[in-house]
């Protein structure tokens, strides 16, 4: 019973923060709710037992990837955005979309899915196992995903620095 | 206990507001939270199926799910970086053309 209320509260946290995300217009408020989500998530993958993925959420996602969206709005002084044309076709048909695809995903889960159901905790993904499987069963993708992140940093590098011209009439200035 | 239909029907929400995000936010940083939204929801369908099946992969799914999608939002926020750079604006409509 425990188990389900705490379930349901965060929850509803984290879809309350998933609607906010869509109707907040500053972006910082966004991403803020966007953080609101993750922590929540968090918890519930905790419900699920897989305590490394809860630690990752928060240090990774939470943390890490969200202090980057905040640098990067802070940076560009994202302001509040504009509403357009475009954007108002968008909601029109894009709201209703949402709420008719949620509702047939959780009818055909609800009607179809049988009466499986977990328990608190039910699959321990401690650090030690998650570890051992990644340096075992799965190390040659994880040693592409060491190359990708590798890629990704240099290009996130080359993309962000100034243009060489930009810098030399900087420089002369 | 909690059937696991209820984590995927959360999953399915959360997915379902980032494909809405995606298509009525104007903002090109709101855009691409919206796709870390969607990644975050499928990650919960994949750890909610790993308990279920007694498969430890499926929370090492979820890892490299996470590492591409830091790898994604480094690059990601780099060519938004750049894109601001050129056209000074952060709005997806201004921003309909290959060439500068």
């Amino acid at each position: 019973m425990l188990h389900l209320i705490i379930f349901s509260v965060f929850g509803l946290v984290c879809v309350a923060g998933a609607v906010n995300l869509l109707a907040q217009r500053h972006p910082i408020n966004s991403a803020l709710s966007l953080v609101v989500v993750m922590g929540s998530l968090a918890v519930e993958y905790l419900l699920l037992g897989a305590e490394f993925v809860a630690a990752v959420q928060v240090i990774v996602y939470a943390g890490a990837i969200m202090v980057l969206f905040v640098f990067v709005i802070m940076l560009l002084n994202a302001g509040e955005e504009e509403r357009t044309k475009g954007s108002r076709v968008a909601m029109l048909f894009g709201i209703p979309g949402m709420l008719i695809g949620s509702a047939l995903i959780a009818w055909v889960l609800l009607e179809h899915s049988g009466t499986a159901s977990v328990a608190a905790g039910a699959l321990p993904g401690p650090p030690k196992v998650i570890g051992w499987l990644l340096f075992h069963d799965f190390l040659l993708p994880f040693e592409i995903t060491s190359i990708l992140v590798l890629i990704a940093i240099m290009g996130a590098v080359v993309l962000a620095a100034r243009p060489e011209s930009a810098q030399q009439t900087k420089k002369e200035s | 206990m909690v059937p696991l239909s209820y984590y995927l029907v959360l999953s399915g929400v959360l997915f379902a507001c980032g494909v809405t995000g995606f298509l009525i936010k104007r903002n090109i940083i709101t855009i691409f939270m919206s796709i870390e939204l969607m990644l975050n929801g499928v990650n919960l369908s994949f750890v909610a199926f790993a308990a279920q099946w007694h498969a430890l992969s499926g929370q090492v799914f979820v890892f490299f799910v996470m590492v591409v999608a830091a790898a994604e939002s480094a690059v990601g926020l780099a060519i938004i970086i750049a894109v601001y750079r050129t056209r000074e604006t952060l709005n997806v409509d201004q921003v309909n053309l290959l060439k500068l």
